[in-house]
């Protein structure tokens, strides 16, 4: 794996081997010595043209874990202002040395116009492109519900995601977590449910691997899920300026919102998951997020891990020979 | 110098010599020696009549890093052209009698082709003031196409005025067929691939409830429009509908539309981003059975040069538009010819007849007859040819066929009795 | 290409019960021992290790574990992408103990030179030993073996491979390679 630009550039058995790896390594985190070798003297650049701070500490940290020398480029608000293309950017990376780029950019394609340009012959590792794709936010899902829903006896080596109900609830239209999990969670063999107003479903959604229900309640009843995934709402999408996607934020609370007796419906070993950051009573109410079914500080923690697993695998292995 | 065509099929099959004297046709049939004339051999050629384009933007005056009207002049020659029709949206707008003149001389002074100018619509393409529309008719450019191309005449009372007020200038309204608010942020075509790849969406129900208020007001006022770059199925409908109406509406199909879909975003290359979008394999079908059957009337080549930083880039920054006056002819060749959909005789009323007709260019798309003046082209259809960006005329690069094989070449154009190309090669110095 | 047979099925029985014996000697019992495998032939050659040694020493608690070495190599970027394998420690550590790592070949002695930076990541024993079923030659580091079931010179063209029943279906060392 050289590139990671899309959750749907995995078939199962390397979507299954990224989640073995990194319960690898979350394994040597649990340790005092959290550091390895392994990509000592490799340079990896976080390049944020969007704020993350949560998703570039991530990458970060998992780099630093692996040794790899870590640095931070933010270009939003300082040379893109100025003028500077994405072009001149990636070719000052490539002037120092970069072995990976890890590209979060407001535009969707992005990190694929990056990978398949010959401006850098660096790996390139999608943190986010736009609407597009989000796949290490869908690896690090599927490791969580991996871990509570199909640990069973023994190692999780080689387990997928078979026969289990994953339902995400939401903007769809605007989600890179959702395009990114529809596509991992399929791969892996789940079931997949999509539920959100129509004005949150992007035309052509009716292609996807995935059932459809506008009513959230009724989708709890029908397609009861093993794994909850509500997906965060932006604020500015309800304005009409901004698309007048939903009535009111108490509309979409009311019609869409986790609260407490939506929760206490789940089945007993449901989990409930968010990518974060939360909007605590909007789309999630503070009882559910903080309930016993929410997985989300361990999703956090199982970031790390699965961005350990994927820069090792994708900044290991026979280079090509610098031309 | 006058000039003898030997052997070349004319459009319906005939195989005859051409002889050209003082820029007219003189004779067609079976010429005797030479007699002075510059033979041109063409056994095996198509002679059509030299090709118009009614929908070319040729970057100049303003962008003139992307292209020229000379270096645009050459690609059309290049392809079989001796017609074009420049868009208005230059720098500044070609608003106005002075800048329409200024167009029309500079394509005057490079001499490749008939170059005529489009006027805006609209003061600035704002779409709020009708420009003068009369006084660009009335200079030396005489224009008789109007369009905010790039910019949809959104207001419908504008549109109505724009109709009504070319009907006293023999004019035609060229829209850009575009709802604007229902394709704020669109990138690419909405639907399938849309949202996979997460590009915002340019819904086909955009353009088409524009054809649809258009040709109803057309309807309503009596007057002509035209409609460029039709892509969608549902608008082929309502032309269709319209047509069968009795309605004054024309339509045209770009070679892109023809040929590509909208899976070539999946590479998230920009030379693939284009307005209006590449469509879906069932939109590019009815295109093609549209332009077939005469639903649409024209291809019109939408040629859009950018210069390479506007491609070289991410897809959401990119500019709009791709070149198309060098590979068009190949490509109906290919697609349409070909393929039993038309005849040589349906290409030159497509690329020349209706056209000329549209833009009311009385000396273009003339038959090839005796007393007609000599625009004309060569066409070899059983050459094969790479399409390698930095060997085509026009100055930018971002043709979207670049490295496909195209099949069929312009070998030689003649604009009105001179050549411009011979022997497949742009000649220098034209301008007499 | 020619394919030897070294050792058989009862020839590797015999060196791990021997080397089971050298370990309890050397130690004076087996008290404090925790046996280690490095994954992936050494896993199962460490469990018979292990389980010889339970057998000669009944009292010792059969500290048994993997050690994987892949993320401390030093050729990451010269070979295709390697699998990450398990390490699992026995529930007491190696802090203070005396580890006894277990590979099958020992060669340019790279893989324990990894298998020392890792076990140090996990703690600090008291004493490494390192047992291998065989030994080629050809170190590229100053490393050795405590306890060797068997010296095989070879030549750098030849290829030692280890079966193993836990893995392969049947016990064999065998060389490919140079007509011996």
């Amino acid at each position: 794996m050289k590139h990671l630009l899309s959750a749907a550039d995995l078939d199962h058995d390397e979507a299954v081997a990224v989640l073995d790896a990194a319960e690898r390594m979350a394994a040597t985190q649990a340790r005092e010595i959290k550091k390895l070798p392994t990509l000592r003297g490799q340079t990896v650049v976080n390049l944020f043209f969007e704020d993350s701070t949560r998703t570039r500490i991530s990458f970060e940290t998992a780099a630093k874990r692996l040794s790899a020398d870590v640095i931070n480029f933010s270009p939003k608000g300082s040379s893109v202002s100025k003028g500077e293309s994405l072009k001149d950017t990636v070719l000052t990376l490539g002037a120092m040395r970069a072995d990976a780029i890890v590209v979060r950019h407001p535009a969707s394609g992005a990190p694929s116009r990056i990978a398949g340009s010959t401006w850098t012959d660096a790996s390139v590792i999608t943190a986010g492109d736009g609407t597009h794709q989000h796949p290490t936010q869908a690896l690090l899902d599927a490791m969580t519900i991996r871990r509570h829903l199909k640990a069973g006896a023994g190692d999780l080596a080689g387990r997928d995601l078979a026969g289990l109900s994953v339902m995400i609830v939401g903007d769809v239209l605007h989600s890179r977590v959702a395009r990114s999990g529809v596509d991992l969670f399929t791969t892996l063999g789940a079931e997949v449910t999509l539920v959100a107003p129509a004005t949150l479903l992007p035309v052509g959604v009716e292609t996807w691997p995935a059932a459809r229900f506008y009513d959230l309640d009724r989708a709890l009843a029908e397609a009861p899920p093993d794994a909850l995934m509500m997906l965060r709402v932006q604020r500015e999408r309800m304005s009409s300026a901004g698309g007048g996607f939903f009535p009111s934020p108490q509309e979409y609370t009311r019609e869409y919102g986790l609260d407490a007796r939506r929760a206490a419906a789940l089945a007993p070993h449901a989990i409930v998951l968010h990518p974060g950051p939360m909007n605590r009573g909007l789309e999630i109410t503070s009882e559910a997020a903080d309930g016993p079914r929410s997985v989300v500080v361990e999703q956090v923690a199982n970031g790390v891990a699965v961005r350990m697993a994927v820069l090792y695998l994708a900044m290991t292995g026979e280079k090509e020979p610098a031309v | 110098m006058n000039y003898l065509i030997k052997g070349a099929t004319l459009p319906g099959g005939r195989r005859a010599d051409i002889r050209i004297e003082d820029g007219a046709i003189v004779l067609i049939g079976r010429a005797g020696a030479a007699e002075g004339a510059k033979v041109v051999d063409a056994d095996g050629l198509i002679a059509l009549p030299g090709l118009v384009d009614v929908h070319t933007h040729l970057r100049e005056p303003g962008r003139e890093d992307a292209e020229t009207v000379l270096s645009g002049s050459r690609a059309a020659a290049a392809g079989g052209y001796t017609c074009v029709h420049a868009m208005a949206n230059t720098y500044p707008v070609a608003d106005t009698a002075g800048v329409v003149e200024q167009v029309w001389r500079l394509g005057r002074d490079a001499g490749y082709v008939d170059v005529r100018p489009v006027g805006a619509v609209s003061v600035g393409l704002e779409g709020r003031h009708l420009a003068e529309l009369a006084a660009m008719a009335r200079s030396a450019a005489q224009v008789r196409v109007f369009s905010d191309d790039g910019m949809c005449v959104w207001d419908a009372v504008l549109m109505r005025r724009a109709l009504e007020y070319v009907k006293g200038i023999d004019g035609v309204v060229a829209q850009h067929a575009q709802e604007p608010r229902l394709t704020e942020g669109a990138q690419m075509h909405e639907g399938v691939v849309s949202s996979q790849v997460g590009l915002a969406g340019w819904p086909a129900v955009a353009e088409e409830s524009i054809i649809a208020r258009d040709v109803l007001l057309a309807e309503h006022v009596g007057s002509r429009l035209h409609v460029c770059h039709v892509s969608t199925a549902g608008s082929v409908e309502i032309i269709r509908w319209a047509k069968a109406r009795s309605i004054a509406v024309t339509a045209e199909v770009t070679p892109h539309h023809l040929l590509l879909t909208d899976e070539l975003a999946r590479t998230y290359d920009p030379v693939y981003k284009v307005n209006p979008p590449l469509r879906s394999a069932d939109d590019v079908e009815a295109v093609r059975q549209a332009l077939a059957d005469g639903t649409i009337d024209v291809v019109g080549t939408d040629h859009a040069p950018h210069p390479r930083e506007a491609k070289d880039c991410e897809w959401a920054a990119a500019a709009f538009g791709m070149t198309g006056l060098e590979t068009a002819l190949p490509i109906v060749h290919q697609l349409m010819v070909e393929t039993g959909r038309m005849t040589w005789a349906h290409v030159a009323e497509a690329m020349s007849a209706r056209p000329a007709r549209i833009g009311r260019v009385a000396s273009q798309g003339r038959p090839l007859a005796v007393g007609e003046s000599a625009n004309l082209t060569l066409f070899d259809p059983a050459a094969n040819w790479k399409v390698v960006p930095e060997l085509l005329q026009t100055a930018s690069g971002n043709t979207p066929v670049a490295g496909r094989q195209m099949r069929g070449r312009t070998v030689a154009t003649f604009y009105a009795g001179r050549p411009t190309v011979l022997d497949g090669r742009v000649l220098e110095g034209v301008a007499g | 290409m020619a394919t030897t047979e070294v050792l058989d099925g009862p020839d590797i029985s015999r060196a791990v019960l021997r080397i089971a014996h050298q370990v309890i000697e050397k130690n004076h019992g087996a008290e404090g021992l925790v046996v280690l495998g490095i994954p992936t032939r050494g896993v199962p050659l460490a469990a018979r290790l292990a389980g010889a040694i339970a057998q000669i020493e009944p009292d010792w608690a059969k500290a048994l574990g993997q050690l994987d070495v892949t993320m401390h190599r030093d050729d990451l970027s010269r070979a295709p992408t390697r699998t990450v394998g398990l390490t699992a420690v026995p529930a007491g550590g190696i802090d203070g103990a005396t580890v006894v790592l277990v590979d099958d070949v020992l060669y340019s002695g790279r893989t324990i030179r990894a298998a020392l930076d890792a076990l140090a990541d996990l703690g600090r024993p008291k004493a490494v030993r390192l047992a291998v079923l065989v030994d080629r030659g050809h170190r590229e580091l100053p490393i050795r073996a405590d306890y060797v079931g068997k010296n095989l010179p070879t030549a750098l063209a030849e290829r030692v491979r280890v079966l193993l029943s836990e893995v392969d279906g049947r016990d064999a060392v065998l060389i490919d390679g140079a007509t011996r």
